[in-house]
């Protein structure tokens, strides 16, 4: 492979892994403290989906790009040599934004996933459609609560309407394009953060509309995510989740 | 008293824990009602009752029954049904059951296929003889 393809290549396959371990961390934060317990065990779930779909990821690095063990690129690095976005590494919050970002982002994984299924870098496309049924999952857990609450009482139409807005500036971080992007789409590997956007907000913007929402004003993104240049939240989010695999690296798991 | 979890981030429904009064009222929205869930294997196979979910809704019942009860091993499809929306005997009325094993005659191994054959074929022989 190319130097101009394997580079940003690399690249994005790492961000998205370094989003979906972060997002499966945070979601995993749930656990044990879901609004009822079979809530609990479908986010748990899908946090454990998430996690799982990075490994993948962080497995054929491995295999087709040098990169070490997926155990160590997880949990041994710092904050900027992460480039997961700023969305993912938000804190929890109340149910209310963790269910709106799990709306945002999970939407945004089953396009992004549904892109990746026809491209032509091999491995990539069969990761694609080996997450895609979770992901779909995902989306209708998303969807069914978004659609509840808005269809609830004035207090939770009021918390999810202020939960999407919250969120979307995060939510529009996520499209955060590697450099060397251009490769990518001419060689047919990935059709570009600003295609994948498009998508993404025509179909937010449709469902939020369908489910009585008001659309969020248009603000800035929150980019930075993806060169490595974080908030306060994600080092203290690394330095817990790699705590253990530190204590012991060579460690046998 | 009450009871009062361990953990400092719980805040959890404050149930008297006096037995003797007990004060455990259920507000309407906190108690879900109830759906059954049945489990299918494989396509063409009979759905089989699995459990219950709690939920709102029976879309938000089916996201649960998938994780309860369909994170592990093969399953092609999923059917929820409010509980409510059930009909079901009574216990009470279990007597209409109770001569059921009795009726042996309702089983198709109760007859001897064989005995009616060799009947036949005895009087077959008779009537050519």
């Amino acid at each position: 492979m190319q130097d101009n393809i394997k580079q940003p290549l690399q690249q994005f396959i790492l961000q998205l892994a370094d989003n979906l371990l972060v997002m499966g961390h945070r979601n995993s934060e749930w656990t044990g403290l879901g609004p009822i317990i079979e809530e609990d065990i479908a986010f748990a779930s899908i946090a454990q989906d998430q996690v799982g779909q990075a490994w993948n990821l962080y497995q054929l690095l491995e295999s087709e790009f040098g990169f070490a063990h997926p155990d160590q690129v997880a949990f041994t690095r710092n904050e900027k040599e992460f480039y997961s976005s700023h969305l993912v590494e938000q804190p929890t919050g109340e149910y209310d934004f963790s269910l709106a970002r799990h709306y945002l982002y999970d939407l945004a994984q089953l396009i992004r996933y549904e892109m990746l299924s026809r491209s032509s870098y091999e491995p990539l496309a069969k990761l694609a459609k080996k997450f895609h049924g979770e992901v779909k999952y995902h989306v209708f857990h998303a969807q069914t609560w978004m659609k509840q609450l808005m269809d609830g009482n004035e207090v939770s139409k009021a918390r999810m309407q202020s939960a999407v807005n919250d969120v979307f500036p995060f939510a529009m971080g996520v499209f955060e394009s590697v450099d060397g992007e251009e490769a990518l789409i001419a060689e047919g590997i990935f059709e570009g953060e600003s295609a994948l956007k498009d998508a993404w907000m025509q179909q937010v913007g449709a469902q939020l509309l369908e489910w009585g929402y008001s659309l969020p004003q248009l603000a800035q993104p929150v980019l930075g995510g993806g060169k490595g240049y974080h908030s306060e939240y994600l080092q203290p989010l690394l330095d817990e989740m790699g705590e253990v695999f530190r204590l012991d690296p060579s460690a046998e798991w | 008293m009450k009871i009062k979890s361990l953990d400092p981030r719980i805040n959890r429904i404050q149930i008297d824990a006096d037995t003797e009064n007990p004060q455990a009222m259920l507000h309407p929205l906190e108690n879900w009602p109830t759906y059954e869930v049945f489990h299918q294997k494989k396509r063409g196979t009979h759905h089989e009752h699995v459990g219950v979910v709690h939920a709102t809704s029976s879309e938000l019942a089916l996201a649960f029954a998938k994780e309860q009860f369909a994170r592990r091993g093969e399953t092609v499809n999923l059917w929820v049904v409010k509980s409510e929306d059930m009909m079901a005997t009574d216990y009470s009325d279990a007597d209409v059951f109770a001569t059921t094993p009795e009726k042996s005659f309702r089983d198709p191994a109760a007859y001897s296929v064989k005995e009616k054959i060799d009947q036949w074929v005895a009087k077959q022989k008779n009537h050519a003889g």
